[in-house]
């Protein structure tokens, strides 16, 4: 980590959002995490996505589990709520949240041991309710913290540090998200913040559970020859097949596309998603498609990124499916709650 | 006739043990029986045991006609209705002497019922379904509400109500209660023919249960859960907890639809298993709803980690353990008090939680919205330590009350406005010196952000390594817990005035300890009552143990887990307290509250004797 506190002057001429606010303003706590770390490059680009977005830092609601990457939380949005729950459990934290608020926008940082070990199931069930959430899992493929046992991404044949060679069939978190009828599926790279940066944005106001799968090296155990969860490997085998811009639903859309090159995706709040194919076979809206496209290019040694998957059929998230009223649950008056003493009577007429 | 002495002044005195198998439409019978003599103005307790399985196994039922209104089981069965031939010997055996047993005699009967002391009874229900009713299924339930009038014509119940209770609950299917009285009648015009009606086992009319109601623990609850205010219920199906959380479902899709726009007012979420349930609860309460699960033992076991995430992070949540006979999957339709030791202290490091114990239905209907309270308050976990007895049994109690005036008490949280009057917020300061800090809501402001965590952390809310602000924060909920025993319910005491030998219970076991100091009264022994209704004891818990010499600590289960919560917990000397126990998974009875009482009381008199010659 580094030991340097930030000064809190600022400059005057810092670029500032429409709400008047800089994106120091959606700093959080310096991180304590190793330095290089792929994760602080990931808060690098959360902070970026919701300063650009102009979300007020308190409309965010960040939760977390256990482990290196689920301090993240901490290290953005120091003026938003944050949940730091047990290990792999933060989605039943975040579903209660969204349940009682469907009006903040909620994002989960984990990792792969809390998502894919621990949390799978939690991680599971959370897509096939399609909480309305971003979910961002920071894939290391080794366990930080405890010091370098691998993870359940880690790759058949990929070594450890100490040249243990894993043999086990690896978790996809977005393979498995596809079968589990998510509706946005991306996968980045910690390095590749252009790519990120819009990925976030285009997550955290995708009405349903998004899920994005960020390969983010760990320097300390995991970043050597013979992984593949390594910055040189990522950089070399980690080939984007769309790109996404994000454009809000105020700003004019000005970039030229080639023809055929871009798919437009509108939002439920009017943003636009523009998908740029970079691999023309490639139809991210096809969900069985998408499947194939993985698993083939897997076999071929390569890793696909961008936004792999995003759902066009009207899917219901958990509000829909509850058929909860648009004010948060936490906010109906107690009196529209309950019927009352008269009501009462009433009620236990069936049990006199 | 054959009956003794015994069952002459039985009139509203006596049980009915209703032997059958599971599956085949009994538990509606029997409801439908109990609760026409509760509509003659009869007192009556049911008791359902039945088995974990959805069919062919034998379930039992027992109906206790009790002119006293004692809600507990008496032992005794004066009257068996055996219809399942797999269990005639065993249900033969429990019939008191001068009881009666009725079997179905279609079928000759089994050499197996045999027994001089008791007045046994055929009548060919299977043959009169066969003749009256078409449909394997249709004959099968038939049987059933057939026996029902059977009874009536025995024991001298109104058929007219029982009519009128048909009506009530197939009030949209005219033709069932049709063919339900048709049954009934066939029943009770072959008694009248056939079999010595009345019985001296009889009702008689009377008015004892004006303003009482006749419900489930489980069902009040759910309603407790709904006049709370609570909105998010995540939960895990579990046996005897699975019909709270169903009840506070339908209630609310009964109250809180919008008639308009079909909107629901509440999410009940059925998680993937109880770490989820919990983890949801703490997620919504964290975001300002109330939220609340219901699980038994084993949902505990799952929950412990995250209910010391929110003992420490100090997040509300109501939590209900229907309890059920441990350990492991244990017995689980069969009712224990067993996880007293495990709620109490949930979960890894130093942890305490504030526990409730509801003694019947009306009390969980009260103190779902007691345990919502003080979960915002206390800002922590409240556990509501029902049990399957409770939960699932009807019960005979008092009209729920309402008072209109109630508002949640929703503990410090700070406003918008306030938290920008602060120079600072800070999360864990206890600036009241109560041992309760304010807390805020996400998306109040970027001013009153905190970060929530079970890992180290100081008073202002960072995290922390640091062995002294470590402490200050775990003495501080110390005071709070010292803060809790000023805010839960004080034991209800029940005092000759005269008496230094005491009775100590909680929950269920109230109904047995009422009638057995009313026996052991009549036999000359005062005994005085403490109903202890939550953890942490209060000051009168440790009062009434110390103005008493000797104390008689009952509860249900085999390691005297309350008597272990008292001695740990109060400055009782341990020598006091005399465990009475109670384990075998039924819901207890006062004999044996008498009996160990009596033997114990007895024995100190010898032994007093013995010392002084």
């Amino acid at each position: 980590m580094s030991f340097i506190n930030k000064p809190k002057v600022r400059h005057p001429d810092l670029p500032k959002n429409e709400l008047g606010l800089t994106r120091r303003d959606y700093e959080g706590a310096m991180s304590t995490l190793c330095a290089g770390c792929g994760h602080d490059s990931v808060t690098s680009s959360i902070t970026q996505a919701i300063f650009e977005l102009s979300l007020r830092p308190e409309q965010l609601a960040k939760l977390s589990g256990i482990g290196c990457s689920s301090k993240t939380t901490a290290y953005f949005a120091s003026g938003a709520h944050g949940f730091n729950g047990v290990h792999g459990r933060m989605p039943s934290v975040a579903t209660g949240a969204n349940a009682a608020n469907r009006n903040l926008h909620y994002i989960g940082v984990s990792g792969d041991g809390d998502s894919l070990s621990i949390g799978f199931g939690q991680f599971a069930h959370a897509i096939r309710r399609n909480v309305n959430m971003l979910y961002i899992c920071e894939n290391n493929g080794v366990y930080g913290l405890t010091k370098g046992q691998f993870s359940a991404s880690a790759d058949i044949g990929t070594r450890s540090k100490k040249g243990e060679e894993n043999q086990q069939a690896p978790v996809d978190p977005c393979l498995a998200a596809l079968s589990l009828g998510g509706t946005f599926i991306a996968r980045s790279f910690s390095g590749d913040r252009e790519q990120l940066v819009p990925l976030i944005k285009a997550g955290l106001m995708h009405k349903g559970f998004a899920l994005i799968d960020v390969i983010s090296p760990c320097v300390t155990f995991n970043d050597h020859v013979g992984s593949t969860k390594s910055y040189e490997f990522a950089r070399e085998h980690y080939h984007e097949a769309v790109h996404t811009d994000y454009i809000p639903a105020r700003q004019e859309i000005t970039a030229s596309y080639g023809e055929g090159e871009v798919l437009p995706v509108q939002m439920h709040d009017g943003s636009q998603l523009r998908l740029r194919k970079l691999d023309r076979e490639y139809d991210p809206t096809h969900r069985g498609k998408a499947f194939e496209y993985l698993r083939t290019k897997l076999r071929q040694g390569e890793h696909v990124t961008g936004l792999i998957f995003l759902s066009q059929s009207p899917h219901p998230d958990m509000h829909e499916m509850l058929q909860t009223p648009d004010l948060p649950l936490s906010q109906l008056p107690y009196e529209a709650l309950h019927p009352g003493a008269a009501g009462l009577a009433s009620i236990l007429k069936r049990y006199a | 006739m054959a009956q003794s002495q015994a069952t002459q002044d039985r009139v509203n005195d006596f049980v009915i043990k209703l032997a059958n198998v599971n599956g085949t439409g009994s538990a509606s019978a029997n409801t439908l029986l109990m609760k026409s003599i509760f509509r003659m103005g009869v007192p009556v307790m049911g008791k359902n045991y039945f088995p974990s399985n959805i069919q062919g196994l034998p379930t039992w039922y027992e109906i206790r006609v009790t002119r006293e209104a004692y809600v507990a089981r008496s032992g005794r069965v004066d009257l068996m209705v055996a219809m399942n031939a797999e269990t005639y010997a065993k249900d033969l055996r429990e019939v008191s002497p001068g009881g009666f047993l009725i079997f179905d005699s279609t079928w000759p009967r089994s050499s197996v019922l045999v027994r001089d002391d008791i007045t046994i009874l055929g009548a060919p229900l299977a043959r009169l379904c066969n003749e009256n009713f078409s449909g394997v299924r249709n004959r099968i339930l038939m049987k059933n509400v057939m026996y029902v009038g059977l009874l009536a014509a025995l024991l001298e119940i109104d058929v007219e109500l029982i009519r009128q209770l048909l009506n009530e609950s197939y009030a949209r299917k005219p033709a069932l209660v049709e063919a339900n009285m048709k049954a009934v009648q066939l029943g009770y015009d072959h008694a009248k023919q056939h079999l010595p009606c009345p019985l001296p086992l009889r009702i008689e009319r009377m008015d004892k249960t004006r303003g009482h109601v006749m419900i489930d623990g489980n069902t009040a609850a759910g309603l407790g859960a709904v006049y709370a205010g609570a909105t998010v219920g995540p939960w895990y199906p579990i046996t005897p907890s699975t019909s709270l959380m169903d009840s506070f479902k339908a209630f609310c899709t009964r109250l809180r639809t919008d008639p308009e726009t079909g909107k629901q007012n509440y999410a009940v979420i059925q998680a993937e298993d109880e770490l989820a349930a919990i983890g949801m609860v703490l997620g919504a309460s964290w975001n300002g709803a109330r939220a609340f699960t219901a699980t038994s033992g084993p949902g505990i076991s799952l929950m412990s980690e995250f209910i010391g995430l929110a003992y420490y992070a100090e997040v509300p949540a109501v939590i209900v353990d229907v309890q059920r006979v441990g350990p492991s999957t244990g017995m689980p339709t069969r009712t224990q008090q067993c996880d007293l030791m495990l709620c109490a202290y949930a979960s890894h490091g130093d942890t305490k939680h504030v526990l409730l114990f509801p003694s019947n239905p009306e009390e969980c209907f009260h103190m779902m919205v007691q345990a919502f309270d003080l979960a915002d308050r206390l800002q922590t976990p409240v556990f509501m330590m029902s049990d399957l007895d409770i939960g699932m049994n009807d019960w005979m109690c008092p009209q729920l009350q309402w008072d209109d005036a109630y508002r949640p008490d929703r503990g410090k949280v700070l406003s918008r406005e306030e938290v920008e009057a602060l120079p600072k917020f800070h999360r864990y300061l206890d600036k009241d010196d109560d041992g309760i800090t304010y807390r805020t809501l996400p998306g109040v402001s970027a001013k009153g952000a905190y970060f929530t965590r079970g890992s180290g952390h100081n008073q202002y809310g960072a995290y922390t390594e640091d062995s002294a602000e470590y402490q200050v924060v775990m003495e501080r909920l110390v005071r709070k817990f010292k803060r809790a025993k000023t805010l839960v319910p004080a034991p209800v005491i029940e005092a000759t005035g005269t008496s230094d030998i005491g009775l100590v219970a909680i929950g269920s076991s109230r109904g047995a300890v009422n009638e057995a100091r009313d026996i052991l009264a009549k036999r000359g022994i005062a005994v005085d009552y403490m109903r202890i209704k939550a953890f942490p004891f209060t000051k009168e818990v440790e009062a009434f143990m110390a103005s008493h010499e000797k104390i008689f600590v009952v509860e249900q289960n085999r390691d005297a887990q309350l008597r272990s919560l008292l001695t740990l917990e109060t400055d009782v000397p341990k020598s006091k307290l005399h465990s009475i126990l109670h384990y075998s998974g039924l819901p207890m009875t006062s004999k044996e509250i008498v009996e160990a009482v009596a033997a114990e009381l007895g024995d100190a008199r010898r032994a007093s004797l013995t010392a002084a010659n």
